[in-house]
C-alpha cells in the first residue's frame, strides 16, 4: 500500500469514527427521551396536575410538588437574577479591567461548574442550622446561588456586545452613566440578559441535590415557606426509589413533565439568543 | 476602577447624575463583591462544619477506609476512591467521544447539519441529572447486566493487569455504570468547549495545510489540535470538574457501599452520593461533620480542577492570533 492510499484510509477511518461517536452521543439523547415518553406518558393524567401526592398505593398526583417547585424556582430567580444582573453589570461596565473584576470573573466561572450539592451543604450551614429546621426559604436561597453565576456570565457577555460608540453617543447627549446603562446598554442587551435568566430557570427547575438538605420535601399541601416545602425533583427522587408501583408511576410522570419543560425552556432561550448571537 | 465612558466634568450637575451614578455603581460593586464572598463563605462554612471531624481524625481521615456511624469511625478513602474511579471512567469514554463530535461538527458536517447536531448534543446537558439516574437504574442497568456485563466478564476478566477490574457479579449497578452515565453527562460540556476552540483556528492556517495536500484528518491532527491544545485541555478539565461533583445520577446507580473493590462492577460510593444519602439522616455530630469534611475535600479538588481549566482557556484566548 503506498503512502497516498494509507493517508486516505487513515483520513477515512478518523472521519468515520467522528461520525460514529456523534451518532453514539445522539443515540443516548434519543434513548433517554424515548424512555421518558414510554414510561411517563401513560401516567401523565389530569390527576397528576390537580391532586396532591398520595400515600403508597393510594390515588393522587403531584400538584403540591409542582406548586412547591414553581415557588422555589420563582424565589430562586427573584433573589438570584437581580444580584446576577448587577454583578454582571459591574463586570461589563465599572470593573471591566479592574483587579476586582478579574477576580470576580474568575471566581464566577468556577462557581458556574461547582458541584451543586455543596451549595446545599452551604445553605444548610448558614440557614437550616441557625433556624433549626428545613424550610422553603432555604431551598429558594440554595437555588438562587445556582442562578447567580449563570446570570452574571450571560449578562456580562451580552452587555459587552453593545458597542462603546453607543455608550459614548448617549454620554455625549449629557446622560449620566447610570442612565446610559439603564436606557441604552440594558435595552440593547435585553434579549440576551433574558436568555441568561431563562437558562438559569431551566437549570434550577431540575436541580435536586441542593434541595435535599434545604427545602427537603413535604407529603402534604403546604405553602408555608418556613416549613419543609414539597418540590418536584426531591419527590421524584423519593418516589422513584420507593418500592410502591403507584409512586414509581408518578415519578416517571413527573420526570417527563420536568424534562420537557426544561427542554422547552432551553429551546425558547436559544431562539431568543439567535438573532443577537455574535462571536466574541 | 476605569470608566469606559468619560463623563463630562459637570457630570454631577446633570439631572439625576449626582445621586444616580454613585448609587448604581455601588450597587453593582456590592453585587460583584457578593459573588466573591459566596466562594469564601462556602469555603468558611465547610471548614467550620468539618472541624470536629478533622480534629478527631486528623490527616488519617484521608487514608482511613472505615465508615461506621455506630462506632463513630469515619474515613474518606472509600468515597474519594469512588469519586476518582468513576470520574476516570467518565473521562476515558467521554473525552474521545467529545473530540469526535467536535471534529464532526466543525470539519465534517454540511453547514445545514451543524446547528441541529450541536443543539441536540447540548440538550444532553439540559436534561436534569435525576433523570439520568432514573433512566440509568431502571432502564440501562438491567439491560447492561443481562447483555453487556456477562460478555465483558467472559472476554476481559482473563486479561492480565486489567482483568480483575471486569471480574464481578453482573448486577447492572456499580462503579462502571456510574462512570458510563457520567461520561454521557459530560460529553456536551467538553464537546462544546472543543467546538468553540476549534473555531478559533484562523481559516488561513487550515487552508494552507489543505493547499499542501493535507487530508482533513491531517489538518485536524497537525494544525487544529496543536493550535488549540491548551483550550482542549481546558475543556477536558471542565468536564472533569463536572464529573467529580455530579450527584444525583451517581446516587441512583452506584449502589452506595462504603467499600473499595478491585472490580468496577461492584457497588461503591462517591463523595457526592454519600452526602446525598446520609446528610439528612446523620444523627451524631461527628457523622455530620465527617460528611461536611467530605464536602470540603470535594470543594477543594473541584476548585483546583476548575480553576486550572479556566486558566488554560484564558491562555488560549490570550494567545489567539499569535503564532504558537
Amino acid at each position: 500500500m503506498d503512502l497516498y492510499t494509507r493517508r486516505r484510509l487513515r483520513n477515512a477511518f478518523h472521519l468515520g469514527m467522528s461520525l460514529v461517536v456523534t451518532l453514539f452521543g445522539l443515540f443516548w439523547l434519543a434513548w433517554l427521551l424515548g424512555t421518558l415518553l414510554v414510561k411517563g406518558l401513560p401516567w401523565l393524567t389530569w390527576e397528576v396536575l390537580t391532586e396532591p401526592t398520595p400515600p403508597p398505593g393510594g390515588h393522587g398526583g403531584l400538584a403540591n410538588a409542582i406548586v412547591g417547585s414553581l415557588i422555589l424556582t420563582a424565589l430562586g430567580v427573584l433573589i438570584g437574577a437581580p444580584i446576577g444582573i448587577l454583578a454582571g453589570t459591574y463586570l461589563a461596565e465599572f470593573g471591566r479591567h479592574s483587579r476586582l473584576g478579574k477576580v470576580v470573573r474568575f471566581v464566577n466561572d468556577v462557581l458556574l461548574s461547582a458541584p451543586s450539592i455543596l451549595l446545599g451543604v452551604f445553605v444548610y450551614e448558614i440557614l437550616v442550622v441557625p433556624l433549626g429546621h428545613f424550610s422553603g426559604w432555604a431551598g429558594g436561597v440554595a437555588l438562587a446561588l445556582i442562578v447567580i453565576p449563570v446570570v452574571v456570565r450571560t449578562t456580562e457577555d451580552m452587555m459587552r456586545l453593545v458597542p462603546d460608540t453607543l455608550r459614548e453617543a448617549a454620554a455625549a447627549l449629557g446622560a449620566p452613566y447610570w442612565k446610559v446603562i439603564a436606557a441604552v446598554v440594558y435595552r440593547a442587551s435585553f434579549t440576551g440578559i433574558l436568555t441568561g435568566v431563562l437558562l438559569a430557570v431551566a437549570r434550577i427547575s431540575g436541580e435536586t441535590a441542593p434541595l435535599l438538605f434545604t427545602a427537603l420535601n413535604n407529603q402534604f399541601w403546604s405553602l408555608d415557606m418556613g416549613k419543609p416545602l414539597a418540590n418536584l425533583p426531591v419527590t421524584i427522587f423519593q418516589f422513584a426509589m420507593s418500592p410502591y408501583d403507584n409512586w414509581q408511576h408518578l415519578a416517571w410522570a413527573g420526570a417527563l413533565l420536568i424534562t420537557f419543560s426544561v427542554l422547552l425552556l432551553n429551546v425558547l432561550a436559544r431562539t431568543f439568543l439567535r438573532p443577537s448571537r455574535t462571536k466574541d | 476602577m476605569s470608566h469606559t465612558v468619560t463623563q463630562p466634568t459637570r457630570g454631577g450637575a446633570v439631572r439625576g447624575g449626582r445621586w444616580g451614578d454613585p448609587l448604581f455603581a455601588n450597587l453593582a460593586l456590592a453585587a460583584a463583591v457578593l459573588v466573591f464572598l459566596m466562594v469564601l463563605g462556602i469555603l468558611a462554612s465547610l471548614w467550620a462544619g468539618a472541624t470536629p471531624a478533622l480534629e478527631r481524625f486528623g490527616l488519617g481521615f484521608l487514608t482511613s477506609e472505615a465508615w461506621n456511624p455506630v462506632t463513630e469511625e469515619f474515613g474518606a478513602l472509600a468515597p474519594v476512591y469512588g469519586t476518582l474511579v468513576t470520574s476516570a471512567i467518565a473521562m476515558l469514554v467521554g473525552v474521545p467521544v467529545s473530540f469526535g463530535i467536535a471534529v464532526f461538527i466543525t470539519e465534517l458536517a454540511p453547514p445545514w447539519l451543524k446547528r441541529p447536531v450541536a443543539t441536540a448534543v447540548e440538550l444532553l446537558a439540559a436534561i436534569p441529572s435525576i433523570i439520568y439516574g432514573m433512566w440509568g437504574l431502571f432502564v440501562f442497568a438491567p439491560l447492561f447486566a443481562d447483555h453487556v456485563q456477562p460478555w465483558m466478564t467472559e472476554h476481559l476478566a482473563g486479561l492480565p493487569l486489567i482483568g480483575p477490574l471486569f471480574d464481578g457479579p453482573p448486577m447492572g449497578i456499580g462503579m462502571f455504570t456510574a462512570g458510563l452515565i457520567l461520561a454521557i453527562m459530560i460529553i456536551p460540556f467538553i464537546s462544546s468547549v472543543m467546538r468553540d476552540v476549534f473555531e478559533t483556528v484562523p481559516p488561513m492556517l487550515k487552508e494552507s495545510a489543505y493547499g499542501l495536500g493535507a487530508t482533513t484528518w491531517e489538518v485536524v491532527r497537525y494544525v487544529v489540535l496543536p493550535y488549540t491544545k491548551v483550550g482542549v485541555v481546558g475543556g477536558i478539565m471542565l468536564g472533569l470538574g463536572r464529573a467529580l461533583g455530579e450527584t444525583m445520577a451517581v446516587t441512583f446507580v452506584i449502589g452506595n457501599a462504603h467499600e473499595i473493590s478491585a472490580s468496577l462492577f461492584m457497588p461503591g460510593n462517591t463523595i457526592s452520593s454519600t452526602l446525598a444519602n446520609e446528610f439528612t439522616e446523620a444523627d451524631s455530630e461527628l457523622h455530620l461533620s465527617s460528611l461536611v469534611a467530605l464536602g470540603l475535600i470535594l470543594f477543594l479538588v473541584t476548585f483546583v480542577v476548575l480553576a486550572l481549566a479556566k486558566l488554560l482557556l484564558l491562555r488560549l484566548s490570550a494567545g489567539e492570533g499569535r503564532a504558537s
